[in-house]
């Protein structure tokens, strides 16, 4: 068997890549990445997790390249928790492919070289004269070969060589191909398993009432009726841990899903949530709207000096934005399996962060970090909220108290009303113009910091402030500020997918839009003069071509936005019209993206596709509001998501260029809103400044 | 102590259930099919989405006692081998992203394919409407259905 894996320099970015422990079958904990055994069956281990986005598809299709396998003699095994063996496994900020792929390639070279010099020592040839292909290597002269079976107890014997030189992108046969999706098949016939899925023996189900004002305590509980209910078994008081705070609720611990669900309707629990205010949407905006307008707030970015040109201008633009706060909604609501066996804890569920609730349960628990065993099944969705380690840690909690294994199941209605959510945000922008172009620029934003839950640090201005506006832009606005408001509410916030970008990116490009407009200038011309990037030009250049925005009809509306995520760019342009009865529809959506490097053109697409629906959905359907420190909206019956009658046809382009690879998940969607409010202005002369808005009342 | 019989995908399933619980969660609790899947209990997405005397029902909001005495159809049992026409439709076009949603279109797409052998697109939006997919594969699964109703039809004449 040959068995490669990473080893990490401190602070190194790039691994070095080792041979790892031999171990005679897959099924024993293995050091390593890739492992071929002596049949040639090739396993990777998938150190991310799969939530839709394609990481079960790119990992090995990265490896497979280089190692000269085909896909389809690959196994592909969801990787344990443990960031000292693969590095950062928290799959977040569209990372999977940008932050991982240089080392993937350098795994998959090296195994292959080692496989092709243990072919030559075997024959006693020229290394040269021999190729790999297909899972084979092949001696050129004489046609000779070895499956890669036959070479792995030779190869295993090598060192790893080292400066190995990688294809050239026009050699590749497996990248940037729209090879079809290795997890598809298992998706169509129910066979895929999801945490909610996942049975250990002698599992017990648990439901837990939670707090409905997302805080504080339990004052008491009456649990008479809800031990009543069949096939309950016991009810108990839990405290989950988020980052460094702490929530308390009352499991109900049950036979089934339902007789579980069923005692926790049943139970009566008073909780003590004093100290936190009770508060209203109404009154959040309204305080963010006070703090825009009397606060200058902590300086993110300032350039030149555009206080001054403010005060001067005869005439200068002043609007404020305002983004709702949204709830993540996967489809597969929170659920987790723990079982606690005294030195141990072992966890299965849908998990985008197993690194950081191995670290945390570990320390939560009082258990060695090697003793938190975390296993990722596939997500049903998880757009950032299965990166938190609450429900992992309450289903450990849980078992602990009750000594045995536990499934804990989120309801809909647990996991719509709990939180955490995407902050909601207010951005008081300000714009002067000079001979048609920008002389002055500033943002001011106030909304939660997702950070400071997490670190507890403040004082500082939030990171992601200008997330999704585009880098050029400041080398063009000479005169231009961003200053952070810091802003609070008890509501536990979080990142949401593409962060703030998702919000930042109606912000600023609906106010570019107005910018133009004020400059008389054509919208994408505007955005062309103002960021001197020759990759966005061409971006720009490729939007123009492909909508057809220079021969827009009259009665119709075109807009366009432009947002940078996660080291990706996309551009999308709206096109927009009135039905018959006068209401205002969306007829089309042009989308380009440029990522760099890239390994599947089809996930691409269908990621850029389904941001785009996400991204409508949070436009004009739904959003979280909160009465009395809850959220009011539990199920889809009110939160409205987009359904399949909503959806315009979308078409998606990719940029080919040279350039490193960046995200695909994410950057998708923040520009989808600024680009239909846009379109909307041009069809109809209204701008829209708050979102959602409803579509059926332009 | 079983009280109930259920009929899934051919296979008799002896089930002790309180009458009260929705089938949901006796075809994934009790009888161990784990390919139906749980979104919000209110038959408001059609992840749950099975077959009854084969028509589309909401399993989440059916009780399981309704259920006994009829023939169920679970994703395991639509067919053989992972090729009726809407799942070969599914894998060509690589419908699912999360794929948490897509027993539950495809249980509502076989429904539709069987009443209305050549849809529309109006159609097939009227049909699938009940059925959310958050990653939204929606443009995906209207194409796929199209070709499903080519692929059935191709069939039926050949």
């Amino acid at each position: 068997m040959l068995a490669l894996g990473y080893f990490w320099k401190a602070d190194a970015r790039e691994a070095e890549i080792i041979k790892a422990i031999d171990a005679d079958d897959f099924g024993v904990e293995l050091n390593a990445w890739v492992h071929i055994n002596t049949s040639g069956k090739v396993t990777i281990f998938s150190h991310r997790a799969e939530m839709g986005q394609g990481a079960y598809q790119a990992i090995p299709q990265i490896l497979a390249e280089e190692l000269e396998v085909n896909l389809s003699e690959v196994n592909v095994v969801f990787a344990k928790g443990d960031n000292k063996k693969y590095g950062n496994q928290v799959t977040g900020g569209s990372s999977t492919v940008r932050t991982a792929y240089k080392n993937l390639l350098k795994l998959g070279a090296t195994a292959r070289e080692m496989l092709i010099q243990a072919a030559a020592n075997k024959w006693n040839v020229l290394k040269t004269d021999c190729y790999a292909e297909g899972g084979h290597v092949y001696h050129r002269p004489s046609g000779k070969k070895f499956h890669y079976g036959e070479l792995v107890t030779e190869a295993a014997k090598l060192e790893p060589p080292k400066g190995i030189l990688l294809k050239k992108r026009t050699d590749y046969k497996l990248i940037g191909k729209p090879l079809p999706r290795l997890d598809t098949w298992i998706k169509t016939n129910g066979t895929a398993v999801f945490g909610l899925d996942k049975e250990i023996p002698d599992m017990l189900y648990a439901a837990v009432e939670r707090n409905p004002r997302l805080r504080g305590k339990v004052k008491s509980f009456d649990d008479s009726a809800a031990r009543r209910i069949r096939g309950v078994k016991d009810v108990i008081k839990v405290k989950m841990g988020v980052f460094s705070t702490y929530r308390e609720g009352v499991a109900v611990i049950a036979d089934s899903t339902w007789a579980a669900m069923q005692g926790k309707k049943a139970l009566k629990v008073v909780w003590d949530d004093s100290g936190f205010e009770h508060l209203s949407t109404d009154e959040i905006y309204k305080r963010m709207r006070e703090s825009l307008k009397t606060k200058e707030g902590l300086v993110f970015k300032k350039q030149g000096d555009p206080a001054i040109i403010f005060k001067n201008a005869a005439k200068k633009l002043d609007v404020i934005y305002e983004t709702p706060y949204q709830y993540h909604a996967c489809m597969e609501p929170l659920n987790c399996i723990a079982h606690y066996q005294g030195d141990k804890v072992e966890i299965w569920g849908p998990i985008q962060a197993p690194d950081w609730i191995q670290d945390f349960v570990s320390k939560e628990m009082n258990l060695p970090r090697e003793k938190v065993i975390v296993n990722m099944t596939f997500l049903g969705g998880g757009f950032g909220r299965k990166a938190f380690m609450d429900y992992p840690h309450e289903a450990a909690v849980i078992s602990k108290a009750i000594n045995a294994p536990v499934q804990v199941v989120w309801s809909r209605e647990d996991d719509a009303t709990q939180g955490p959510y995407r902050p909601g945000m207010m951005y008081r922008c300000e714009g002067v113009i000079k001979n048609g172009a920008i002389d002055a620029f500033k943002v001011k934003l106030a909304g939660q910091n997702n950070d400071h839950w997490r670190s507890g640090k403040k004082g500082e201005p939030n990171r992601s402030s200008s997330e999704g506006f585009l880098k050029p832009y400041y080398d063009t606005i000479k005169n231009l500020s961003i200053n952070d408001v810091p802003f609070e509410t008890p509501i536990p916030t979080m990142w949401w997918r593409s962060v703030y970008a998702s919000t930042n990116g109606f912000a600023y490009e609906s106010f570019m839009d107005e910018l133009a407009l004020e400059a008389g200038k054509d919208p994408l011309e505007f955005r062309r003069m103002h960021m001197q990037d020759e990759r966005v030009q061409k971006l720009i250049d490729k939007l123009e071509e492909v909508s057809g925005w220079k021969n827009r009809k009259q009665n119709e509306g075109y807009g366009v936005a432009i947002t940078e995520c996660f080291e990706s760019t996309v551009g999308q342009i709206v096109k927009v019209s009135r039905n018959t009865d006068g209401k205002v529809k969306i007829d089309h959506v042009w989308a380009v993206m440029d990522c760099g490097w890239y390994v599947n053109p089809d996930t691409i697409k269908a990621q850029v596709e389904g941001s785009i629906v996400m991204g409508l959905g949070a436009a004009v359907n739904h959003q979280v509001t909160f009465k009395d420190g809850k959220a009011v909206d539990n199920n889809f019956s009110t939160y409205q998501m987009p359904r399949i009658n909503d959806i315009p046809p979308i078409e998606v382009y990719i940029m080919d260029n040279e350039e490193e690879a960046g995200g695909v998940g994410e950057p998708g969607l923040p520009p989808f809103a600024p680009a239909l409010t846009n379109a909307i202005y041009d069809l109809t002369g209204k701008r829209i400044r708050k979102l959602p808005f409803n579509l059926a009342e332009v | 102590m079983a009280n109930l019989t259920l009929n899934i995908n051919n296979k008799e399933y002896r089930l002790d259930a309180d009458p009260q619980m929705p089938l949901l969660w006796a075809i994934r609790d009790l009888a161990g099919l784990k390919g139906t899947k749980y979104g919000c209990g209110v038959a408001q997405c059609g992840a749950c989405v099975v077959h009854m005397d084969s028509e589309a029902v909401r399993s989440c909001v059916t009780r399981v006692s309704r259920a006994a005495g009829k023939k169920i159809v679970t994703i395991e049992g639509l067919s053989e081998n992972n090729n009726h026409p809407v799942q070969q439709a599914w894998q060509q076009i690589d419908v699912p992203q999360c794929g948490y949603c897509h027993s539950g279109q495809i249980m509502s797409a076989a429904v539709l394919l069987r009443d209305n052998p050549n849809p529309s697109d109006a159609d097939i939006d009227d049909a699938m409407a009940g059925n959310i997919c958050r990653c939204g594969t929606y443009l995906r699964i209207r194409k796929a259905i199209h070709l499903a109703a080519e692929m059935q039809q191709k069939t039926a004449n050949g």
